[in-house]
């Protein structure tokens, strides 16, 4: 086998109460590269990702980043260790000012010497001007990116990123997808879960989709669109909600 | 929010000096030592409310092992008064880390448990089996240690130090984590904060400072009954005074305390009804009104408050 890869997921399961909401999801992710998450509301795209970071301990498999086995390991020595990620609805520290919100993370989230400082990451993400501001008083758009800011300045190499295109405009969508793109040519490693299919192309074009805490397909997303069981997922997923 | 040492320093100074000169002009000095007493208590529970969202309805505990922390060293060890402070400190220190798996309750199990905490170590020490150790209900006199000057002068002592603590925990990297995992636990985990530890450090600070109130509070009054170094209304001023003022900041707790404590004196004691009466009015438009307190009808315009 080629040499490990940063991160891989060996048959994770997760259980609430007696619901499974991940069922012996199974993949990698290397260096430089994104790695797309698909599948229907409810499918267990979060729960991955919650138990990744280390929200939640996994009930089976296990989670190793560089070799190391880091499944069930607190969420802010993962911080530590090189992992972030964004939330589904951005999480900022409403009454701090943008600065502060990604000064904390700079403060005890830092791992390696090579993070970026505050201002660096402000200006990048285009929040510099809004610096002085609660984050309580920005638009949606603009605590999703304070959410990538707080994850961007700890320095991480794995970055998981829970639908951060929702709810943007078509201008600040091709900027996101940029923006995700060029961290990627860095050499981080993405995990993205996404909806919008549009947007998804636009950072990778290789992707896992899931149903039900389940893994029904690993490979390009082209041939995700043609593969009967996800277009029946899909389909099925749309018909009962529509 | 971060800001230089003179903002709190013009706060802090002046009300100490005046609190320390104010018994040669006011010769009711029990009131002026119950103010010390409640700017002490409303900026401890301000150290875990303010930065950690923790309410403890039970903070009377801390101060009731503090008292008696004190006394039982003076009875049984003919401690001096200022080992003896040490030893009320130890004594809702330890107190304080018994309790710290509380901390993984969230919101009103939080409070009521750690009210049936307090209540529970009241009853131990209350108990007439114990009057050997603890004079039981029968309360503790402590009349060797006897020194009301020097006493205040210790209140005032832990006050300063309390003020500072405060100051230092808004400025200080410390604060900036408590505020953090005060906002959102799970944000500030992300963001490398420990939060487990952050919110022990705040827990065990705010009980160290109502265990020295409890303290200096026994050695000041000197004679004492289990009731009242466990009266629940400790725990009740001093959220009321906390909230009123604002929490979080140095500034609130202090208004808090000067305007409430001080029209308790002025209305409560002579016609109790009334006060009760806008007491509770009070705290209804507070809640209402007015979340964070007086000090956010300045932060709201833009003005910092220290
Ligand atoms: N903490 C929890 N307790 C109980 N059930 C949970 C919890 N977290 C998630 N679930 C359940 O697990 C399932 C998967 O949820 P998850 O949030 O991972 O889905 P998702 O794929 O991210 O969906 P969406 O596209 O709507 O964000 C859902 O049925 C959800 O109700
Ligand atoms: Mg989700």
């Amino acid at each position: 086998m080629s040499p490990e890869p940063l991160l891989r997921v060996e048959r994770l399961g997760k259980r609430f109460g007696g619901f499974r909401a991940l069922d012996g999801v199974s993949f990698h992710i290397d260096r430089g590269e994104v790695l797309g998450l698909v599948g229907p509301n409810g499918s267990g795209k979060t729960t991955c990702i919650n138990v990744i970071s280390g929200l939640y301990a996994p009930d089976e498999g296990n989670v190793l980043f560089a070799g190391r086995s880091v499944g069930g390991r607190k969420p802010h020595l993962l911080a530590r260790s090189l992992i972030n990620r964004t939330f589904q609805s951005p999480r900022p520290f409403l009454s701090l000012t943008v600065r502060e919100n990604v000064e904390i993370a700079a403060t005890y989230g830092r791992a390696s010497t090579a993070a970026p400082a505050v201002d660096v990451v402000l200006e990048r993400l285009g929040l510099a001007a809004e610096a002085a501001r609660r984050a309580e008083d920005l638009n949606s758009a603009h605590q999703k990116l304070l959410d990538l800011a707080r994850a961007l300045a700890t320095g991480p190499r794995l970055l998981l990123v829970d639908e951060i295109a929702a709810g943007l405009n078509p201008a600040e969508l091709l900027l996101m997808a940029d923006r995700l793109r060029a961290l990627a040519a860095e050499g981080m490693a993405l995990l993205v879960v996404e909806h919008l299919m549009g947007f998804l192309e636009r950072v990778t074009d290789r992707v896992i989709v899931m149903n039900a805490g389940r893994e029904i397909f690993d490979g390009r997303l082209a041939e995700a669109v043609r593969d009967t069981e996800v277009v029946r997922v899909f389909l099925g997923g749309a018909a009962h909600g529509g | 929010m971060r800001r230089g040492v003179g903002e709190y320093a013009a706060v802090a100074l002046p009300l100490l000096a005046a609190l320390a000169l104010a018994p040669l002009v006011y010769s009711n000095e029990l009131l002026l030592f119950n103010f010390i007493m409640f700017l002490i208590l409303a900026q401890g529970l301000n150290a875990i409310y303010g930065f950690t969202g923790y309410l403890p309805f039970g903070y009377v505990g801390f101060f009731g092992a503090g008292a008696y922390g004190f006394a039982l060293a003076v009875m049984h060890l003919d401690a001096s008064p200022l080992l003896a402070m040490a030893c009320a400190g130890v004594a809702a220190l330890a107190l304080g880390v018994v309790l710290t798996p509380l901390l993984r309750l969230s919101g009103a199990y939080f409070a009521i448990a750690n009210l049936a905490a307090a209540q529970a170590v009241y009853q131990v020490i209350s108990n007439p089996a114990l009057q050997d150790i603890t004079k039981g209900p029968y309360g503790v006199t402590l009349s060797s240690v006897f020194a009301p000057a020097l006493s205040y002068g210790v209140a005032l002592g832990i006050l300063a130090a309390t003020l500072a603590l405060v100051a230092w925990l808004r400025n200080a990297r410390l604060g900036l984590a408590l505020q953090a995992i005060r906002e959102d636990p799970v944000s500030a985990a992300m963001a490398g904060v420990a939060v487990v530890r952050g919110r022990t450090i705040a827990w065990l600070l705010s009980a160290l400072i109502a265990g020295l109130a409890g303290g200096v509070f026994a050695w000041h009054i000197s004679v004492f009954y289990p009731e009242t170094a466990f009266d629940l209304s400790f725990s009740i001023f001093a959220i009321v005074f906390t909230l009123f003022g604002g929490a979080a900041t140095q500034l609130g707790p202090i208004l808090g305390v000067l305007l409430l404590y001080g029209l308790y004196n002025v209305i409560g004691i002579t016609v109790p009804q009334y006060f009760q009466l806008i007491y509770g009015v009070l705290i209804v438009l507070l809640v209402l009104f007015l979340p964070d307190g007086l000090a956010s009808l300045a932060t709201r315009r833009g003005f910092r408050v220290p």
